[in-house]
């Protein structure tokens, strides 16, 4: 449950999270984009399917793992938006792709 | 492409860019790899593009680091954001990816300024979402101005917790309560620290407005809290906590966990540097001397990697790093380099004095060190249990390593930053033996993940 | 002084594996490891159990690792009873993919010399193309630069950390004692048993096994053995997790139980320096990537060193000392594959003296080195 403390500026972006477009703020951090867009959880775990959000937001957790155009396991809070970007939840392993 | 330069800095927090300005200044040349996207690394994070509004809650301290960011960017010294370091290896080569390529540099000396973590909280219920760091909180507002928008609980011990719940009051969130888990036995152990403290009395004043701040706000600071425990379904619901004889229960959207910063020891154990444990403050740093030099002779440390003393001192232990690498490599003498460190020692004395009594007072509890709860979850990755660790431990599991074999703790990507320290605790207390003695994980690279492809595509 | 019938050395795959026959027939067993950072073969983890390439110059071993392949299963279950821990055993056979030409004619040598050596018993190993290897592995594409595969039919894999732990929990279920930080220093005979002494303790037993990896060189003049191994490094690389898509071995690569792929397979003379370096990390990440070119998006998540124990000719040496009887030695690089062995044949030769056939050809006599007065 979080707020922005100013809308997007200018130099907003629109990205798309789990099928819902989303404006976010240029610059800005993919975890922190989908945490503002009220995210329930970024990622189930491999091991239980447990589900997660960010805990650290600087890198070291690995908690904030999830699908970027494509590709699965990275770390939200490491890659910055950029418009148009497709974000989907890590569930469990990633798939090989082909 | 290979390049070698004098002096390579790994990190763009405020020792890896006072030490790469200096450095850049003395004729040195000098490459900074950062993995964030712009210079300020965790404690002035977004110090660059940061909103007015938010600068303006934030605080004073965090407003210091526009300068150093500044001069830095005014010295014209090579800087590359977004490169992740993944291996170091003694002889100062830096294997680094970046925008999905992989390369590697070499510094005749390479400092590592990766600065801190913040030590795990294995409480039951910290996987739940809408559980995070004290820290993460922070990030969050100063990259975004994103702010906790439901009910908010602050749990902890230390400077952080008190900072960042009064942050979080001032940007407009519904902060319920400060829990905080200092003892009366704390304040007393401190109390011998006072004198050498009050040296730095602005630190001390600092504590003690904060508090009055927060109170003001009308939010409670619940002091000698034990057994924090959160709870919820899909995400969290209720922080729970015993105080004296009673049992409390808070309900909260947001919680945000804080018992001190660690230094962040992974690269300097993957090189392969000594480290020591400091027992006050229960975490390892390297073993460094007085100008930041490691047991390798090609890495230095600056900044809170090295040990935990704050941003102040971290631009102050950077400088020294790099006149010593100056100096070592002919471009200044001995006594030049000492005249220089003079003024640098003195203040660095000054900011250093209040380190004996915050960490005696802010000493992290046992049962945040080792979880008594056999369900608490330990290594967030692999899922591994407090109980699971216990079972090894009775099993013959002696060490991290063996443990390690035996459970997955620590195999995760995380590589053991989350768990680390909580392992080797259980370790010792099943064991009666000290922390010290049981060790860590060894640390192999990559520190960073980084795929096959780029790896197999690498060209020196 | 803690007493036993017997005290095994070393708490890896070949110490845990006799220490574990041991206990399951009712010997009286103690087994010391050493510490935790200490050397450990065993965390090489690769997994395989491997036959094809196993025995060359000396059939007996090729047949000793044949045998104790088909073993495999029946000690999974038992394991998994003794432990209730199901340690993953696949034994669909095992694929060595090959990358170059060069690869593929040596390749074809060594199937020859195998097959000219087994004689009668003959050697179960072919080449096949990429098309029958692309049927083997359907989940992967196989990359237009393999130059063929040696498919051995008795090869499969199994979780290693799993193995251990098993190994260990059935060790002390079974009423074993496991002493670990007790690093061997010395043996001595004192006219009745074995005293094997640590930095902090006393052991004794009439019987003692040295399985031990690299202190076995330290140990074994100690009690008339001499024993000719020497270090070798391996390089191993794991990547994060994915579904699970290959179950076959695919000998310097497979996919474990949790999802990860292993690779490695690089060998380099570099004494006891267990470290990694970026120029075998890379080739070990090249070869992957031209085998199964889908491999370059995954991502490396740990890199480690292992020191094999090598013998001469890389086939086990297991020994009695015959100026001291009773002292044992067991060793070789592949203690995952030879665990069902080493926990029936070598724990019962130990306890009972049995032998299996032709069981001599396995003592390092065969080296020509002169047994230590």
């Amino acid at each position: 449950m979080f707020r922005r403390l100013h809308e997007p500026s200018e130099q907003s972006v629109s990205i798309d999270f789990e099928g819902e477009i989303i404006i976010v703020e240029a610059g800005e951090t993919v975890a922190a984009a989908i945490l503002a867009a009220g995210a329930e959880y970024s990622r189930t775990t491999p091991v239980t399917g447990a589900k997660r959000l960010p805990y650290c937001m600087m890198g070291a957790c690995f908690d904030c793992l999830v699908e970027i155009d494509g590709i699965p396991n990275r770390q939200a809070c490491m890659v910055r938006v950029e418009n148009g970007m497709k974000i989907r939840r890590q569930e469990g392993k990633r798939r090989l792709e082909t | 492409m290979s390049e070698t330069v004098d002096f390579l800095v790994i990190g763009g927090g405020p020792a890896g860019l006072a030490a790469a300005t200096l450095a850049d200044e003395l004729g040195l040349s000098v490459l900074v790899l950062d993995e964030q996207f712009e210079p300020g690394g965790q404690i002035y994070r977004s110090i660059e593009s940061v909103h007015p509004k938010t600068l303006s809650l934030l605080g004073k301290d965090y407003g210091q680091g526009a300068a150093i960011a500044a001069a830095f960017r005014k010295s014209g010294t090579a800087y590359m954001p977004g490169a992740s370091v993944w291996r170091l290896d003694e002889d100062g080569t830096v294997a680094y990816s970046r925008d999905g390529k992989g390369a590697t540099a070499k510094g005749r000396r390479v400092l590592v300024a990766t600065g801190a973590m913040e030590r795990p909280v294995p409480i039951p219920g910290w996987t739940l979402p809408g559980v995070m760091s004290a820290g993460g909180a922070q990030a969050l507002l100063k990259s975004s101005g994103v702010v906790p928008s439901g009910r908010v609980v602050v749990a902890g011990c230390g400077p952080l917790a008190l900072l960042v719940t009064q942050q979080l009051i001032a940007a407009g969130a519904n902060v319920q309560a400060l829990l905080e888990t200092t003892r009366t036995g704390d304040y007393l152990s401190a109390a011998r620290h006072l004198p050498k403290a009050l040296r730095a009395r602005s630190y001390l004043s600092k504590g003690m407005k904060m508090r009055r701040s927060i109170r003001a706000a009308g939010v409670a600071i619940h002091s000698c809290v034990e057994k924090l425990a959160a709870a919820g379904g899909d995400h969290v619901q209720s922080i729970s906590f015993q105080r004296g004889s009673s049992q409390n229960e808070i309900e909260v959207d947001s919680l945000f966990l804080h018992f001190g910063v660690a230094p962040n020891t992974q690269i300097t154990r993957q090189v392969g540097c000594d480290h020591e444990w400091y027992e006050a403050q229960r975490y390892w740093r390297p073993v460094r001397n007085d100008w930041g030099a490691t047991s390798c002779e090609a890495i230095a440390i600056a900044g809170d990697g090295g040990g935990i003393d704050g941003a102040v001192a971290a631009a102050l232990t950077g400088r020294l790093a790099a006149l010593d690498a100056a100096c070592q490599q002919g471009v200044i003498d001995n006594s030049e380099r000492d005249r220089r460190a003079t003024p640098i020692r003195a203040e660095l004395e000054t900011h250093n004095a209040i380190r004996p009594l915050l960490d005696a007072l802010f000493t992290p509890p046992q049962d945040i060190c080792a979880p008594p709860d056999d369900a608490t979850i330990v290594c967030r990755c692999e899922e591994v249990t407090a109980g699971d660790i216990r079972e090894a431990v009775a099993l013959g599991a002696m060490g991290p390593n063996q443990l390690k074999s035996f459970t997955r703790c620590g195999m995760g990507p995380c590589q053991g930053r989350m768990c680390g320290l909580t392992a080797a605790e259980l370790i010792a207390e099943a064991n009666g033996e000290t922390v010290k003695n049981v060790g860590y994980y060894r640390i192999r690279p990559p520190i960073k993940p980084v795929t096959l492809g780029e790896l197999a595509s690498m060209s020196d | 002084m803690h007493s036993a019938e017997t005290i095994v050395v070393g708490g890896g795959m070949f110490g845990a594996a006799v220490a574990y026959g041991l206990v399951r027939d009712g010997v009286n067993t103690i087994m010391l490891d050493g510490s935790d950072g200490s050397l450990r073969a065993a965390r090489g983890n690769f997994g395989l159990v491997w036959v094809q390439s196993k025995g060359l110059g000396l059939q007996r071993y090729a047949d000793w690792s044949r045998e104790s392949a088909h073993l495999w299963g029946d000690f999974a279950a038992d394991l998994k009873d003794s432990a209730g821990i199901d340690v993953n055993h696949q034994n669909g056979g095992g694929l060595n993919i090959l990358l170059s030409e060069e690869e593929r004619e040596n390749c074809r040598r060594s199937i020859d010399i195998m097959r000219q050596q087994a004689g009668a018993d003959g050697y179960d190993c072919e080449i096949i193309e990429r098309d029958d290897i692309q049927k083997m592995v359907p989940g992967l594409r196989v990359g237009d630069g393999v130059a063929g595969a040696s498919f051995g039919p008795h090869d499969g894999h199994v979780n290693p950390l799993k193995l251990l732990r098993s190994l260990h929990r059935g060790f002390t279920e079974l009423g074993g004692r496991y002493f670990p930080s007790n690093e061997v220093s010395k043996i001595t005979h004192d006219g009745s048993a074995f005293v094997a002494e640590s930095s902090s303790s006393r052991f004794t037993a009439p019987k003692i096994v040295l399985a031990c990896g690299h202190g076995i060189t330290n140990l074994a003049p100690m009690v008339g053995l001499n024993t000719p191994i020497r270090p070798q490094r391996g390089q191993v690389l794991v990547t994060e997790r994915i579904e699970a898509i290959v179950e076959m071995a695919l000998g310097s690569i497979r996919q474990t139980d949790e999802g990860g792929f292993m690779f490695g397979n690089s060998e380099e003379e570099t004494g006891l320096d267990d470290g990694t370096t970026l120029p075998v990390t890379q080739n070990i990440a090249a070869r992957a990537v031209k085998a199964f070119p889908q491999m370059e998006n995954l991502r490396l998540v740990r890199n480690w060193g292992c020191i094999r124990i090598l013998t001469p000719d890389k086939c086990a040496i297991y020994d009695e000392s015959e100026t001291m009887p009773g002292a044992y030695v067991a060793t070789s690089h592949s203690g995952v594959t030879l665990a069902a062995v080493n926990a029936r044949h070598i724990s019962r030769w130990v306890a009972t003296g049995e032998t299996q056939p032709n069981f001599d050809h396995f003592s390092a006599r065969r080296f020509n080195v002169p047994a230590a007065a």
